[in-house]
Protein backbone atom coordinates (compact mmCIF):
# COMPACT_ATOMS: atom_id res chain seq x y z
CA UNK A 1 0.00 0.00 0.00
CA UNK A 2 2.97 2.30 0.30
CA UNK A 3 4.03 4.62 -2.47
CA UNK A 4 3.52 8.24 -1.57
CA UNK A 5 5.97 9.58 -4.11
CA UNK A 6 3.28 11.47 -5.97
CA UNK A 7 1.64 13.04 -2.91
CA UNK A 8 0.79 16.67 -3.66
CA UNK A 9 0.65 17.78 -0.03
CA UNK A 10 2.98 17.48 2.94
CA UNK A 11 2.46 17.48 6.67
CA UNK A 12 1.66 21.00 7.88
CA UNK A 13 0.10 22.19 4.60
CA UNK A 14 -3.19 24.05 4.83
CA UNK A 15 -5.86 22.54 2.59
CA UNK A 16 -9.51 22.97 1.81
CA UNK A 17 -11.90 20.03 1.43
CA UNK A 18 -13.64 19.99 -1.91
CA UNK A 19 -17.42 20.52 -1.97
CA UNK A 20 -19.63 18.05 -3.79
CA UNK A 21 -22.24 15.37 -3.41
CA UNK A 22 -21.85 13.16 -6.47
CA UNK A 23 -24.57 10.53 -6.84
CA UNK A 24 -21.82 7.90 -6.69
CA UNK A 25 -19.98 6.42 -3.69
CA UNK A 26 -17.40 8.62 -1.97
CA UNK A 27 -15.90 8.86 1.54
CA UNK A 28 -15.84 12.60 2.27
CA UNK A 29 -18.57 13.57 4.76
CA UNK A 30 -20.45 16.78 4.10
CA UNK A 31 -19.71 18.27 7.49
CA UNK A 32 -16.08 18.93 6.51
CA UNK A 33 -16.70 19.95 2.90
CA UNK A 34 -15.54 23.49 2.18
CA UNK A 35 -13.68 23.61 5.50
CA UNK A 36 -10.05 24.49 5.92
CA UNK A 37 -7.73 22.10 7.76
CA UNK A 38 -4.11 21.08 8.08
CA UNK A 39 -2.38 17.92 6.86
CA UNK A 40 -1.47 15.98 10.00
CA UNK A 41 -0.28 12.67 8.51
CA UNK A 42 0.38 11.20 5.10
CA UNK A 43 -0.71 7.57 5.26
CA UNK A 44 0.50 6.51 1.81
CA UNK A 45 -1.50 5.64 -1.28
CA UNK A 46 -4.60 3.42 -1.26
CA UNK A 47 -6.95 2.09 -3.94
CA UNK A 48 -9.60 4.68 -4.70
CA UNK A 49 -12.92 3.69 -3.05
CA UNK A 50 -14.83 5.60 -5.72
CA UNK A 51 -13.65 2.97 -8.21
CA UNK A 52 -13.68 -0.05 -5.85
CA UNK A 53 -17.35 0.57 -5.05
CA UNK A 54 -18.29 -0.32 -8.64
CA UNK A 55 -16.01 -3.30 -8.98
CA UNK A 56 -13.10 -1.28 -10.39
CA UNK A 57 -9.45 -1.85 -9.53
CA UNK A 58 -9.11 1.36 -7.52
CA UNK A 59 -6.23 2.57 -9.70
CA UNK A 60 -4.63 5.02 -9.83
CA UNK A 61 -4.22 4.75 -6.06
CA UNK A 62 -4.98 7.94 -4.15
CA UNK A 63 -2.65 9.38 -1.52
CA UNK A 64 -4.54 9.34 1.80
CA UNK A 65 -4.05 12.04 4.40
CA UNK A 66 -5.21 12.59 7.94
CA UNK A 67 -6.45 16.16 8.07
CA UNK A 68 -6.89 18.13 11.32
CA UNK A 69 -9.58 20.75 11.87
CA UNK A 70 -10.34 23.10 14.73
CA UNK A 71 -13.77 22.12 16.02
CA UNK A 72 -14.73 25.78 16.26
CA UNK A 73 -14.15 26.04 12.48
CA UNK A 74 -16.58 23.18 11.85
CA UNK A 75 -19.51 23.98 14.10
CA UNK A 76 -21.13 27.26 14.96
CA UNK A 77 -21.75 27.30 18.73
CA UNK A 78 -19.28 24.46 19.36
CA UNK A 79 -19.50 23.59 23.05
CA UNK A 80 -15.88 23.31 24.08
CA UNK A 81 -12.55 25.12 24.06
CA UNK A 82 -10.94 26.40 20.86
CA UNK A 83 -8.17 23.80 21.26
CA UNK A 84 -10.52 20.87 20.53
CA UNK A 85 -9.84 19.24 17.18
CA UNK A 86 -11.24 16.73 14.73
CA UNK A 87 -9.13 14.39 12.62
CA UNK A 88 -10.39 12.64 9.51
CA UNK A 89 -8.81 10.64 6.68
CA UNK A 90 -9.34 12.16 3.24
CA UNK A 91 -8.16 11.05 -0.20
CA UNK A 92 -6.14 13.51 -2.23
CA UNK A 93 -8.78 14.00 -4.95
CA UNK A 94 -10.92 15.76 -2.32
CA UNK A 95 -8.21 18.23 -1.26
CA UNK A 96 -7.59 21.70 -2.68
CA UNK A 97 -4.79 24.17 -2.21
CA UNK A 98 -5.70 27.20 -0.17
CA UNK B 1 -36.85 9.30 14.65
CA UNK B 2 -37.77 5.67 14.99
CA UNK B 3 -34.66 3.60 14.89
CA UNK B 4 -34.81 -0.11 15.11
CA UNK B 5 -31.15 -0.66 15.67
CA UNK B 6 -31.62 -3.79 17.69
CA UNK B 7 -32.92 -6.24 15.16
CA UNK B 8 -36.06 -7.43 16.89
CA UNK B 9 -38.58 -5.58 14.72
CA UNK B 10 -40.96 -6.83 12.06
CA UNK B 11 -38.16 -6.68 9.54
CA UNK B 12 -36.05 -9.32 11.25
CA UNK B 13 -38.14 -12.23 10.06
CA UNK B 14 -38.17 -11.00 6.47
CA UNK B 15 -34.43 -10.35 6.29
CA UNK B 16 -33.38 -13.43 8.22
CA UNK B 17 -35.27 -15.54 5.67
CA UNK B 18 -33.74 -13.71 2.71
CA UNK B 19 -30.29 -14.14 4.25
CA UNK B 20 -30.91 -17.85 4.76
CA UNK B 21 -32.14 -18.14 1.17
CA UNK B 22 -29.08 -16.37 -0.26
CA UNK B 23 -26.80 -18.52 1.84
CA UNK B 24 -28.54 -21.73 0.70
CA UNK B 25 -28.32 -20.64 -2.95
CA UNK B 26 -24.64 -19.75 -2.67
CA UNK B 27 -23.96 -23.20 -1.23
CA UNK B 28 -26.09 -24.94 -3.91
CA UNK B 29 -24.29 -23.04 -6.63
CA UNK B 30 -20.94 -24.06 -5.21
CA UNK B 31 -19.83 -20.47 -4.53
CA UNK B 32 -18.99 -21.35 -0.94
CA UNK B 33 -19.64 -24.06 1.63
CA UNK B 34 -21.41 -24.01 4.97
CA UNK B 35 -18.05 -24.86 6.46
CA UNK B 36 -16.53 -21.69 4.91
CA UNK B 37 -19.24 -19.63 6.58
CA UNK B 38 -19.05 -21.27 10.01
CA UNK B 39 -15.24 -21.15 10.00
CA UNK B 40 -15.41 -17.43 9.21
CA UNK B 41 -18.01 -16.87 11.94
CA UNK B 42 -15.76 -18.59 14.49
CA UNK B 43 -12.79 -16.54 13.30
CA UNK B 44 -14.75 -13.30 13.75
CA UNK B 45 -15.96 -14.45 17.18
CA UNK B 46 -12.40 -15.16 18.26
CA UNK B 47 -11.56 -11.45 18.66
CA UNK B 48 -12.97 -9.47 21.57
CA UNK B 49 -12.17 -6.45 23.73
CA UNK B 50 -10.08 -8.75 25.96
CA UNK B 51 -7.55 -9.03 23.14
CA UNK B 52 -7.18 -5.27 22.91
CA UNK B 53 -7.01 -4.95 26.68
CA UNK B 54 -4.19 -7.50 26.82
CA UNK B 55 -2.15 -5.64 24.19
CA UNK B 56 -2.75 -2.21 25.71
CA UNK B 57 -2.00 -3.40 29.26
CA UNK B 58 1.32 -4.68 27.95
CA UNK B 59 1.96 -1.19 26.57
CA UNK B 60 1.25 0.32 30.01
CA UNK B 61 3.63 -2.13 31.63
CA UNK B 62 6.46 -1.87 29.10
CA UNK B 63 7.35 1.66 27.92
CA UNK B 64 9.56 0.34 25.12
CA UNK B 65 6.70 -1.79 23.81
CA UNK B 66 4.41 1.23 24.02
CA UNK B 67 6.78 3.21 21.80
CA UNK B 68 6.81 0.43 19.24
CA UNK B 69 3.02 0.08 19.42
CA UNK B 70 2.44 3.78 18.79
CA UNK B 71 5.02 3.86 15.98
CA UNK B 72 3.88 0.71 14.15
CA UNK B 73 0.88 -0.97 15.71
CA UNK B 74 0.72 -3.90 13.34
CA UNK B 75 4.33 -4.94 13.97
CA UNK B 76 3.75 -4.59 17.72
CA UNK B 77 0.54 -6.69 17.53
CA UNK B 78 2.57 -9.38 15.80
CA UNK B 79 5.06 -9.45 18.69
CA UNK B 80 2.17 -10.63 20.88
CA UNK B 81 0.95 -13.13 18.31
CA UNK B 82 -1.79 -11.03 16.71
CA UNK B 83 -1.47 -11.32 12.97
CA UNK B 84 -4.01 -9.18 11.10
CA UNK B 85 -5.79 -10.99 8.27
CA UNK B 86 -4.66 -9.83 4.85
CA UNK B 87 -8.10 -8.37 4.17
CA UNK B 88 -8.14 -6.30 7.36
CA UNK B 89 -7.93 -2.53 7.12
CA UNK B 90 -4.84 -0.96 8.71
CA UNK B 91 -4.96 -0.39 12.44
CA UNK B 92 -3.13 2.28 14.36
CA UNK B 93 -2.98 3.01 18.10
CA UNK B 94 -3.49 6.52 19.51
CA UNK B 95 -2.56 7.41 23.06
CA UNK B 96 -4.70 9.34 25.53
CA UNK B 97 -2.60 11.47 27.87
CA UNK B 98 -2.90 14.18 30.53
CA UNK B 99 -3.16 16.69 27.67
CA UNK B 100 -5.18 14.98 24.94
CA UNK B 101 -8.26 12.74 24.98
CA UNK B 102 -9.00 10.94 21.69
CA UNK B 103 -12.35 9.45 20.71
CA UNK B 104 -13.05 7.30 17.64
CA UNK B 105 -16.13 7.22 15.44
CA UNK B 106 -17.16 6.29 11.92
CA UNK B 107 -19.80 8.81 10.85
CA UNK B 108 -20.30 7.18 7.43
CA UNK B 109 -20.74 3.55 8.45
CA UNK B 110 -19.24 1.38 11.19
CA UNK B 111 -15.46 1.21 10.67
CA UNK B 112 -13.87 -0.32 13.76
CA UNK B 113 -10.60 -2.12 14.65
CA UNK B 114 -12.41 -5.46 14.39
CA UNK B 115 -9.31 -7.52 13.68
CA UNK B 116 -8.08 -6.75 17.22
CA UNK B 117 -11.14 -6.05 19.40
CA UNK B 118 -13.95 -7.75 17.50
CA UNK B 119 -17.31 -6.38 16.47
CA UNK B 120 -18.29 -2.88 17.58
CA UNK B 121 -20.87 -2.36 20.33
CA UNK B 122 -24.42 -1.65 19.09
CA UNK B 123 -24.37 2.05 20.05
CA UNK B 124 -21.23 2.64 17.98
CA UNK B 125 -23.12 1.71 14.79
CA UNK B 126 -26.27 3.65 15.53
CA UNK B 127 -27.31 7.09 14.39
CA UNK B 128 -27.26 8.94 17.72
CA UNK B 129 -23.56 8.34 18.35
CA UNK B 130 -22.51 8.86 14.73
CA UNK B 131 -24.45 12.12 14.47
CA UNK B 132 -23.55 13.66 17.79
CA UNK B 133 -19.98 12.76 18.60
CA UNK B 134 -18.29 14.85 15.91
CA UNK B 135 -20.28 18.01 16.66
CA UNK B 136 -20.52 17.67 20.44
CA UNK B 137 -17.93 15.21 21.76
CA UNK B 138 -18.03 16.68 25.25
CA UNK B 139 -21.79 16.21 25.41
CA UNK B 140 -21.31 12.58 24.36
CA UNK B 141 -18.64 12.08 27.02
CA UNK B 142 -21.16 13.37 29.56
CA UNK B 143 -23.72 10.90 28.30
CA UNK B 144 -21.23 8.13 28.99
CA UNK B 145 -20.55 9.58 32.43
CA UNK B 146 -16.96 10.35 31.49
CA UNK B 147 -15.33 13.35 33.15
CA UNK B 148 -12.10 14.81 31.85
CA UNK B 149 -9.70 16.95 33.84
CA UNK B 150 -9.79 20.68 33.24
CA UNK B 151 -7.74 21.75 30.24
CA UNK B 152 -7.67 18.41 28.43
CA UNK B 153 -7.98 18.78 24.67
CA UNK B 154 -10.63 16.60 23.04
CA UNK B 155 -9.75 15.11 19.68
CA UNK B 156 -12.36 13.23 17.65
CA UNK B 157 -11.08 10.83 15.02
CA UNK B 158 -13.52 10.02 12.22
CA UNK B 159 -12.31 6.78 10.64
CA UNK B 160 -13.48 7.45 7.12
CA UNK B 161 -10.99 5.50 5.02
CA UNK B 162 -8.33 2.76 5.30
CA UNK B 163 -7.24 3.16 8.93
CA UNK B 164 -8.96 1.96 12.10
CA UNK B 165 -8.16 3.56 15.43
CA UNK B 166 -7.57 1.78 18.71
CA UNK B 167 -7.27 4.14 21.68
CA UNK B 168 -4.66 3.48 24.37
CA UNK B 169 -6.40 4.87 27.45
CA UNK B 170 -4.49 6.85 30.04
CA UNK B 171 -3.11 4.61 32.79
CA UNK B 172 -5.01 5.42 35.99
CA UNK B 173 -3.24 6.56 39.12
CA UNK B 174 -2.63 3.99 41.82
CA UNK B 175 -1.88 1.12 39.44
CA UNK B 176 1.89 1.02 39.93
CA UNK B 177 2.10 -2.35 41.60
CA UNK B 178 -0.42 -4.14 39.43
CA UNK B 179 0.30 -7.11 37.19
CA UNK B 180 -0.42 -6.93 33.46
CA UNK B 181 -3.33 -9.29 33.96
CA UNK B 182 -4.87 -6.97 36.53
CA UNK B 183 -4.17 -3.91 34.40
CA UNK B 184 -5.98 -5.52 31.46
CA UNK B 185 -9.14 -5.71 33.57
CA UNK B 186 -9.15 -1.91 33.82
CA UNK B 187 -9.22 -1.48 30.04
CA UNK B 188 -12.84 -1.53 28.88
CA UNK B 189 -14.25 -1.54 25.36
CA UNK B 190 -15.51 2.02 25.96
CA UNK B 191 -12.03 3.17 26.99
CA UNK B 192 -10.55 1.72 23.78
CA UNK B 193 -13.04 3.77 21.73
CA UNK B 194 -12.43 6.84 23.87
CA UNK B 195 -15.93 7.40 25.19
CA UNK B 196 -14.72 6.19 28.59
CA UNK B 197 -11.61 6.16 30.72
CA UNK B 198 -9.82 3.10 32.03
CA UNK B 199 -11.39 1.90 35.29
CA UNK B 200 -9.95 2.96 38.61
CA UNK B 201 -7.98 0.18 40.33
CA UNK B 202 -10.38 0.03 43.28
CA UNK B 203 -13.21 -0.89 40.90
CA UNK B 204 -11.92 -4.42 40.36
CA UNK B 205 -11.47 -7.20 42.92
CA UNK B 206 -7.84 -7.44 43.98
CA UNK B 207 -7.57 -11.17 44.62
CA UNK C 1 -28.43 17.63 1.82
CA UNK C 2 -26.11 14.81 2.91
CA UNK C 3 -26.79 11.27 1.76
CA UNK C 4 -28.63 8.87 4.06
CA UNK C 5 -25.51 7.35 5.60
CA UNK C 6 -23.55 10.58 6.04
CA UNK C 7 -24.62 11.30 9.62
CA UNK C 8 -21.89 13.49 11.14
CA UNK C 9 -23.50 16.57 12.65
CA UNK C 10 -27.08 15.66 11.75
CA UNK C 11 -29.47 17.12 14.31
CA UNK C 12 -30.15 14.26 16.71
CA UNK C 13 -31.54 14.54 20.23
CA UNK C 14 -31.88 10.79 20.77
CA UNK C 15 -29.98 9.51 23.77
CA UNK C 16 -27.26 7.00 22.99
CA UNK C 17 -28.71 3.59 23.77
CA UNK C 18 -26.05 1.72 25.73
CA UNK C 19 -27.82 -1.62 25.81
CA UNK C 20 -25.98 -4.39 24.02
CA UNK C 21 -27.81 -6.44 21.46
CA UNK C 22 -27.16 -10.15 21.74
CA UNK C 23 -26.36 -11.18 18.20
CA UNK C 24 -28.78 -13.64 16.66
CA UNK C 25 -27.39 -16.63 14.80
CA UNK C 26 -28.65 -15.43 11.42
CA UNK C 27 -26.87 -12.08 11.95
CA UNK C 28 -23.69 -13.89 12.90
CA UNK C 29 -23.95 -15.86 9.66
CA UNK C 30 -24.59 -12.74 7.56
CA UNK C 31 -21.48 -11.18 9.10
CA UNK C 32 -19.52 -14.34 8.23
CA UNK C 33 -20.99 -14.67 4.74
CA UNK C 34 -19.93 -11.11 4.00
CA UNK C 35 -16.39 -12.05 5.03
CA UNK C 36 -16.42 -15.22 2.92
CA UNK C 37 -17.63 -13.35 -0.17
CA UNK C 38 -14.92 -10.77 0.45
CA UNK C 39 -12.20 -13.43 0.70
CA UNK C 40 -13.42 -14.97 -2.54
CA UNK C 41 -13.18 -11.62 -4.31
CA UNK C 42 -16.93 -11.51 -4.96
CA UNK C 43 -17.44 -8.21 -3.20
CA UNK C 44 -15.42 -5.57 -1.44
CA UNK C 45 -16.26 -3.25 1.46
CA UNK C 46 -16.89 -0.25 -0.77
CA UNK C 47 -19.38 -2.21 -2.86
CA UNK C 48 -21.28 -3.19 0.28
CA UNK C 49 -21.22 0.43 1.46
CA UNK C 50 -22.38 1.69 -1.92
CA UNK C 51 -25.33 -0.72 -1.84
CA UNK C 52 -26.27 0.27 1.74
CA UNK C 53 -26.04 3.95 0.79
CA UNK C 54 -28.53 3.40 -2.03
CA UNK C 55 -31.33 2.58 0.43
CA UNK C 56 -33.94 5.31 0.79
CA UNK C 57 -33.90 7.34 3.99
CA UNK C 58 -36.86 5.64 5.67
CA UNK C 59 -35.44 2.19 4.97
CA UNK C 60 -31.92 3.19 6.05
CA UNK C 61 -33.27 4.50 9.34
CA UNK C 62 -35.68 1.67 10.06
CA UNK C 63 -33.58 -1.39 9.26
CA UNK C 64 -31.29 -2.89 11.87
CA UNK C 65 -27.61 -3.23 11.07
CA UNK C 66 -27.52 -6.74 9.60
CA UNK C 67 -30.86 -6.18 7.89
CA UNK C 68 -29.17 -3.42 5.91
CA UNK C 69 -26.28 -5.73 5.15
CA UNK C 70 -28.71 -8.38 3.93
CA UNK C 71 -30.50 -5.92 1.64
CA UNK C 72 -27.14 -4.76 0.28
CA UNK C 73 -25.82 -8.26 -0.21
CA UNK C 74 -28.88 -9.14 -2.27
CA UNK C 75 -28.31 -6.11 -4.51
CA UNK C 76 -24.70 -7.13 -5.08
CA UNK C 77 -25.35 -10.84 -5.69
CA UNK C 78 -28.10 -10.00 -8.19
CA UNK C 79 -26.04 -7.27 -9.85
CA UNK C 80 -23.17 -9.71 -10.37
CA UNK C 81 -25.47 -12.33 -11.83
CA UNK C 82 -24.69 -14.86 -9.09
CA UNK C 83 -28.43 -15.25 -8.43
CA UNK C 84 -31.72 -13.57 -9.25
CA UNK C 85 -34.27 -12.08 -6.87
CA UNK C 86 -36.77 -14.64 -8.20
CA UNK C 87 -34.47 -17.46 -7.10
CA UNK C 88 -34.25 -15.88 -3.66
CA UNK C 89 -38.06 -15.48 -3.50
CA UNK C 90 -38.49 -19.14 -4.43
CA UNK C 91 -35.96 -20.28 -1.84
CA UNK C 92 -37.65 -18.14 0.81
CA UNK C 93 -40.95 -19.89 -0.01
CA UNK C 94 -39.30 -23.28 0.39
CA UNK C 95 -37.74 -22.27 3.70
CA UNK C 96 -41.09 -20.95 4.96
CA UNK C 97 -42.75 -24.22 3.97
CA UNK C 98 -40.09 -26.11 5.88
CA UNK C 99 -40.78 -24.04 9.01
CA UNK C 100 -44.42 -25.06 9.11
Amino acid sequence: MAGDATARFKVGDQVRIRVGVPPTHFRTPEYIQGKQGMIDTLWGAFPNPESLAYGGDGLPAQPLYQVAFAQTDLWRDYKGPATDTLLIDIYENWLENI
Amino acid sequence: MAENGHGHGDNAEYYSLRAAAMQALLIEKGVCTLDDIMTMADKIDSRSPEDGAKILAHAWADPEYKKRLLANAEAAFLELGYDLPETSPKITVVENTDEVHNMAVCTLCSCFPRAIIGRPPAWYKELAYRSKVVADPRGVLQEFGTELDEGVQVRVIDSSADYRYLILPKRPAGTEGMSEEQLAKLITQESMIGVGLALAPESIPTS
Amino acid sequence: MPKVHDRGGWPNDDPIDHSEHEMEEWERQVDALNGVLGDKGLKNTDQLRRAIESLDLATYESLAYYEKWTAAMEMLLVEQGIMTSEEIDAKVAVLKEGQK
